[in-house]
């Protein structure tokens, strides 16, 4: 399936959007190293939902705007953007720093969310359980602790850096800083309100993830009351990009 | 030219292996090698070098900040320099920097450094840095809103050093009901106010700006790139309408003044490939988080890697002009020859790097106070 590429004007911020597939529509919110080419899942996706998939305010090919400053910034924008683009009963579903935009959306309103599915969802600090520190990490350090299959990191430290990948890489770091960096990828008052979150949220966690150990997802569970959790074994960070298959399984259930 | 002896403190008792191990003595080297008793030691004869400094003719005596590192022990020049203000009664006493974004509220900088200049006299030159990279790692504090808040800090400190309080300031990182500072700074309108850098287009047009003329200093480049930042310092001030002092202008080096060439290189050589090769040392993700520089900066660093992250020798270093070692007469020539060609101001020396021992200490502070000084100070 071919997405359609357009660009958003929203809030004096130029947005990328890829779009394809008809049906139920589904958001997608990528995480902190963007979303550069579209993952094989979301192809799979778009055979059965009307896939939308964003970058976000600060990545990739969207815009600088000046005013994003923290994580809430983009939970109002994506409220603005699902107005904008009129979507209903969204299936939410967002990886890492792109699960955590999920979680600060919703318990502003899910108005226009009928279910969700968070993938690694950063946002939430559970006690005595503590993140890599990403930011301190070389690129093929990250590479490696991403995933479990380290054929995947091979594969992907083997591939040659552009310039324009490096570009890209530098501003999407740049803005994971600006949202994530204190506190470390996390908003210490999400956990006080994710009680308003009503809609069923599906919990997706790799068993083996070295970046947000899953240590963190029982304890969201409990927070979040209507949702239920799935831990893959042998699977990293990146269970959407490690296990596309078992992850489209999920999302369609 | 005003000539300062300037320190770091180093934690000269480091147990080098643990350090070279570790791959950077920043950030993340276990405190269990630190150990108060020898701390105890070492901050004393640190702080009578620089009292001495003032007996062997230095115009200004000079402390900086630096957080949990063993390159240098000062996470406060604040306690360094009031205790320097005390022990002193002529030599200026300059803290090259306090760091501004890495205070949770700027007014308390303006506050201390403003005890520093009444308790003095008037002595105090007021530094101000964002910190380096590495101290955003252990502060915490969001690299990518620093200069947003450096900005922002120093125009709510000069102006509760120059305004009438009380008065209120609205900004968007502080905001404070009531500045009204006591005590007021001693010198009017305020002590001097110096910006070292490792070399920024965003802060030479910011210090040279017509409305600061602020005093910018490069510290601890090569000679040739301490020449290109300090020309286009001259030509951004030419480019605001106005001719700049040389005492806008400064370099901070460590020096080494032996006997003879040979004895010199001789005497520095393991200390100094310490300081450069171990204490200054770390990671690339540890020097420039992101948002700390443009991204363009931080691509010109990528690219010069190698160059940047890999071992120094002191040959290499004395060719580069990273250091300048020798004789007497072979260091007087050098700094007459960079004077020449940069006319900078104000020169900061560090006679004391990484290991180097008091007894060297000493000798090489002598020797370049009675050997090199005198010549430097007639350059002009």
């Amino acid at each position: 399936m071919e997405f359609a590429e357009s660009f958003v004007e929203l809030n004096g911020c130029r947005t990328r959007v890829r779009r394809a597939g008809r049906g139920r529509a589904l958001l997608f919110l990528h995480g902190a190293n963007g979303m550069p080419a579209i993952l094989p899942c979301l192809h799979k996706l778009a055979e059965r939902f009307d896939v939308v998939v964003p970058e976000h305010p600060g990545y990739g090919q969207s815009g600088e705007p000046e005013w994003l400053e923290n994580i809430h910034d983009l939970a109002y924008f994506y409220l603005d953007f699902l107005e904008k683009l009129v979507l209903q009963d969204v299936l939410l579903v967002g990886t890492s720093m792109g699960g955590w935009i999920a979680l600060e959306i919703a318990v502003r309103s899910t108005e226009r969310v009928k279910s969700m599915v968070v993938v690694s969802p950063a946002g939430v600090k559970a006690p005595g359980v503590f993140p890599a520190d990403t930011f301190l990490m070389s690129p093929e350090e990250q590479a490696r602790a991403l995933v479990y299959d380290q054929k995947i990191a091979e594969a992907r430290l083997a591939e040659p850096v552009t310039p324009e990948a490096l570009d890209l890489a530098l501003k999407n770091r740049h803005t994971t800083a600006r949202l994530a960096w204190e506190p470390r990828f996390h908003d210490p008052h999400l956990p006080k309100w994710l009680h308003r979150i009503q809609v069923p949220v599906t919990i997706v966690w790799g068993e083996e993830d070295r970046i947000l150990p899953v240590g963190i997802a029982p304890y969201l569970q409990k927070l979040l009351k209507n949702s239920k959790l799935e831990i893959l074994p042998k699977c990293g960070h990146l269970p959407h990009a490690e296990m596309p298959d078992r992850f489209v399984e999920i999302v369609c259930r | 030219m005003q000539i300062v002896l300037f320190h770091l403190m180093p934690y000269a008792d480091l147990d080098l292996e643990a350090g070279r191990k570790n791959g950077t003595v920043w950030v993340k080297l276990p405190n269990k090698h630190f150990d108060p008793v020898k701390g105890h030691q070492l901050y004393n004869r640190y702080l009578d070098e620089l009292e001495y400094g003032e007996a062997l003719g230095f115009d200004a005596v000079s402390v900086n900040e630096h957080h949990q590192t063993a390159y240098g022990l000062m996470p406060s020049p604040v306690v360094t320099a009031s205790a320097l203000a005390r022990r002193t009664k002529k030599v200026k006493i300059a803290i090259l920097g306090s760091a501004l974004p890495l205070r949770s509220h700027p007014l308390t900088i303006a506050e201390e450094h403003a005890m520093i200049d009444v308790i003095s006299g008037g002595r105090l030159i007021s530094g101000f840095v964002r910190g380096i990279g590495a101290e955003y790692h252990t502060f915490g504090v969001n690299p990518t809103f620093s200069h947003d808040r450096f900005h922002e800090a120093h125009d709510l400190i000069v102006r509760a050093w120059t305004e009438e309080g009380p008065f209120a300031f609205e900004g968007h990182h502080y905001n404070v009901q009531y500045v009204n500072l006591w005590p007021r700074p001693f010198q009017k309108p305020h002590p001097p106010i110096w910006i070292p850098s490792q070399g920024s287009r965003e802060t030479i047009d910011w210090a040279a700006d017509p409305k600061r003329r602020y005093t910018y200093l490069q510290t601890f480049s090569p000679a040739k790139v301490v020449e290109r930042y300090l020309k286009m310092y001259r030509d951004t001030a030419k480019g605001f309408g106005y001719e700049p002092k040389d005492s806008q202008l400064g370099w901070a080096v460590p020096v080494y003044v032996g006997a003879t060439d040979e004895s010199a290189r001789r005497e520095a050589k393991e200390h100094f490939e310490v300081f450069r090769n171990v204490f200054v040392k770390m990671p690339l993700e540890m020097l420039l988080p992101p948002g700390y520089t443009s991204r363009e900066s931080m691509k010109n660093v990528m690219k010069a890697k190698a160059q940047m992250f890999g071992d120094v020798t002191i040959d290499q270093a004395i060719d580069l002009g990273l250091f300048v070692c020798g004789s007497p007469e072979t260091v007087r020539s050098s700094f007459t020859k960079y004077w020449n060609d940069m006319r900078f101001g104000n020169l900061l020396v560090l006679c004391q790097f990484a290991t180097l021992p008091a007894d060297l200490t000493r000798r090489n502070m002598e020797l370049f106070a009675r050997e090199v000084l005198p010549a430097l100070k007639s350059l002009g």
